[in-house]
């Protein structure tokens, strides 16, 4: 019964890092969507690149939130409690994000766009930045009392540790974000997208390799790596050599290998703790006093073991449906003789996205 | 205002507002996908076009449904610690199982709905809108089992002073969740079609295409006069099991101070609040509060006096009465506002036997204003559903002002309920915006005989 509390453990491991893996190019190409595109028809081609994906990606982030409600409520009550501001901003930028895929299209004005253009870039840099800092607060440590409540102000969540990792991961996305969108795109949209990825790839690297050592020097376990911080060392060293490299494929493997172990490294340093006490290492949250009952715990492993691989079933047939690269031309205003073509195509008016179907 | 108090106006401010999208996505993703069928079955050009317009306003609502929907699920967490820490292996529960069962299917079909027209076989791409129709008749369904948790708990054992999960079974087959859950779903049936029924209203009256929308205001009408009759007659009898588990609250409901037998239904009144317990009341319909409350033509319901002296010697001494003023005025809302929905309604159904459902500017113009109903019915529920609750965040479990986190700040508290005012203000704005401006458009025109079988084109953003 209690080997159950470290499989949720682990489940909830993997509900953030498939967060991270899937969500983390959504917010890469969030943020690089004005950059890669250049011009409106460029801009809805690099949005149209995810706008199928990133509904189904957030959910991750939803029922890690969830899983850890059922699972550690404690852990759930003390983290979102202390994080209750940061999480508004978090709240805002999801918002604005996500109502700006939606929106920006569904006027046709310049200015309209505009705003939602930035609008989109801002949530996109501030969502992983946000997330970061929570999640490196776990592991470096809050002020949690005795009763397992936080007792800090908001300053204390932005130690230089949380936002270093704040930062590594808006890198790590962004770098996520442009190999993505070098494998979805054509033409120009894909040379920039690899100039971009070029050009952040040794920054990424940088603050990578950082973050591995910071990490592991704030979980302070003995001096040498685990294999999950070298992975993401080694991860983060071959992604820049094969952005440099031109091979589209595998820069993509290994950004999403980076990421994933970078989230993956803070839980495996974390556990068995959930959330360090910097008050008194006493009271920190640990998976034992911070679990649901054994019976919650049995339930909810039926119910993910029966649902999680139909969720990846679903989602992988989602993402072999769309494997096709957008094109800019698709979003091309339509020449104005072409009027008399028998069969527009599917080509949809740039300007109103539910477009009629062709006459 | 206490903390408690900010952070009771909070949840409330932040679910009403995503109870708007909520009925609305629940009941056109349901109608949409009828339409989608039809056009599938009969291959008639006017359902493609009617599923694609619907489809457009579907999908405007969905957008901000999922993303206040993230919101409501960090609400416990953030301000409600101390509740969720107590109920969490309980509450939380169906909230995982919501994720992982319910928002995965409807926001991933949601995604291969839009963009996929043109990429799946058409009957695969009928599929993807009943699952996003299924994804969110699925997660109602597990809020509603949470819910119901709070007004009337089951299936756990109490351990330490906490209450354990016991028995998964019995929180799904909680009567109140049973009828409670039936009733969201005929109300956000009744929203969905009052929403159908209003925008074709507007375009006939405004030059729309008076065959394809006649067909979409009758569907909407067919739809809404059993939906809307269902939901009275479920919510009759969730008033009765309501009144077995919660009878506070239904005592309020009806300001009834003292116990009665057979009681009397009284229309209106003034006074009746905290400080009045004999109000004037105006019209009272003999034993029809014996009805609504007990099934029975001479039903016992016990007042809110002898129900307070009662519950200061069970849970020890402190004020157990719900506020008087919105249980009464939320019920009444609620019934009266319903009765109007049944008599716009069936006006339209004899409207349609006459053949003049297209022609009556009146009836047209009452549509379109009915639409605002429903969702002054929904909001009005829900004040009665949660309010009748208090003082109560688990019924006998926990008080609400030992549920709220025990360290938040009041200046954090006013900080994010300013934050989530302005947002949601913004929100709610574009949103409205947005559906009037694709209300008001007109139909993608049809297509030519001899592209019945050509792909249709996705839908982009």
């Amino acid at each position: 019964m209690s080997s159950l509390i470290p499989f949720w453990y682990i489940i909830i491991t993997v509900l953030w890092t498939g967060f991270f893996i899937l969500e983390g190019f959504d917010f890469g190409v969030g943020m690089l969507h004005s950059a890669v595109g250049g011009d409106e028809a460029g801009r809805r081609a690099a949005i149209n690149t995810i706008g199928p994906l990133w509904d189904g990606n957030e959910v991750w982030l939803i029922v890690a939130g969830a899983g850890m409600f059922a699972a550690f409520p404690g852990w759930y009550a003390t983290m979102f409690s202390a994080y209750n501001l940061a999480l508004v901003l978090l709240l805002a930028s999801l918002i604005v994000r996500g109502v700006a895929f939606e929106y920006r299209g569904k006027r046709d004005a310049a200015r309209w766009r505009r705003t939602w253009d930035v609008l989109l870039i801002a949530g996109s840099v501030l969502a992983p930045l946000l997330i970061g800092v929570a999640l490196a607060g776990l592991l470096h440590g809050l002020p949690i009392n005795s009763a397992q409540n936080f007792t800090g102000s908001f300053w204390v969540l932005l130690q230089p540790y949380a936002l270093w990792t704040g930062i590594t991961l808006v890198l790590v996305c962004a770098l996520h974000g442009a190999t993505f969108l070098c494998l979805k795109t054509t033409g120009d949209m894909r040379e920039r997208s690899w100039r971009l990825a070029r050009r952040v790839a040794p920054f990424t690297c940088a603050f990578v390799i950082g973050f591995v050592i910071w990490t592991h020097v704030t979980a302070g376990r003995g001096f040498f790596l685990n294999l999950i911080e070298l992975l993401a060392i080694l991860a983060v060293l071959a992604a820049v050599w094969l952005v440099w490299d031109h091979h589209e494929g595998f820069a993509f493997a290994a950004t999403a290998v980076t990421i994933a172990s970078c989230i993956i490294s803070i839980f495996a340093d974390l556990y068995p703790n959930v959330m360090v006490s910097s008050t008194n290492p006493a009271y920190n949250l640990t998976v034992d006093n911070t679990a649901s009952g054994g019976y919650s715990l049995k339930v909810m492993t039926v119910v993910v073991i029966i649902f999680l691989p139909v969720v990846l079933a679903y989602q992988t047939w989602t993402y072999y449906v769309f494997r096709r690269r957008v094109s800019k031309q698709e979003f091309q205003p339509p020449a104005p003789s072409s009027e008399a073509a028998p069969k527009p195509g599917p080509a949809p008016q740039p300007t109103s996205p539910p477009a009629a179907p062709g006459s | 205002m206490t903390n408690v108090d900010l952070a009771r106006v909070e949840f409330a401010f932040v679910t009403i507002n995503h109870f708007f999208f909520v009925p609305i996505t629940i009941g056109l993703a349901f109608l949409t996908a009828l339409l989608q069928t039809a056009w599938v079955r009969t291959k008639r050009d006017e359902y493609l076009r009617l599923t694609r317009f619907f489809g457009t306003l579907l999908v405007i609502n969905v957008a901000i449904g999922v993303v206040t929907g993230i919101v409501q699920e960090f609400q416990f967490g953030m301000n409600w610690g101390a509740y969720s820490r107590l109920v969490g292996n309980i509450f939380g529960a169906p909230l995982a199982m919501e994720g992982l069962a319910a928002f995965f299917l409807e926001s991933t079909f949601l995604g291969l709905w839009l963009f996929g027209w043109d990429k799946l076989p058409r009957r695969v791409h009928l599929a993807t809108i009943w699952a996003v129709s299924l994804g969110s008749v699925l997660s109602a369904a597990f809020i509603m089992a949470a819910n119901s948790w709070m007004q009337h708990p089951v299936g756990y054992i109490m351990v330490n002073g906490k209450p354990q999960l016991n028995d998964i079974w019995a929180v799904f087959t909680n009567p109140v969740f049973v009828w409670g859950y039936a009733k969201v779903l005929l109300a956000s049936l009744v929203t969905g079609a009052a929403v159908m029924l209003a925008v074709s209203a507007w375009q006939l009256r405004h030059g729309g295409e008076r065959d394809v929308f006649t067909r979409s205001a009758r569907i909407g009408l067919i739809v809404l006069v059993p939906a809307i009759l269902f939901t009275m007659l479920v919510g009759d009898e969730l008033g009765v099991i309501e009144a077995r588990y919660q009878p506070m609250k239904i005592a309020a409901a009806e300001a009834q101070w003292t116990t009665c037998q057979p009681c009397s239904f009284s229309l209106f009144q003034i006074g009746g609040g905290k400080n009045d317990q004999t109000p004037t009341q105006i019209i009272e319909i003999p034993h029809l509060l014996s009805l609504l409350a007990t099934n029975s033509w001479n039903g016992k319901v016990v007042g809110m006096t002898p129900l307070q002296q009662q519950y200061s010697k069970q849970y020890g001494p402190g004020n157990y009465v719900p506020n008087v003023f919105i249980q009464y005025w939320g019920m009444r809302v609620m019934a009266y506002l319903a009765v109007l929905v049944v008599l716009i309604g069936v006006w339209g159904l004899w409207l349609i036997r006459r053949k003049k459902l297209a022609t009556s500017r009146v009836f047209l113009w009452v549509a379109i204003w009915g639409a605002v109903l429903p969702f002054l019915m929904n909001t009005a529920g829900w004040f009665l559903t949660e309010s009748g609750r208090q003082p109560w965040i688990v019924q006998g479990i926990m008080l609400t002002k030992n549920g709220i986190s025990p360290t938040l700040s009041t200046a954090w508290l006013w900080i994010s309920l300013i934050a989530f005012v302005l947002l949601y203000g913004t929100l709610a704005t574009v949103d409205l915006i947005l559906m009037l401006r694709y209300s008001r458009k007109e139909l993608p025109p049809p297509r030519a005989d001899a592209d019945a079988d050509a792909p249709v084109p996705a839908v982009l953003y």
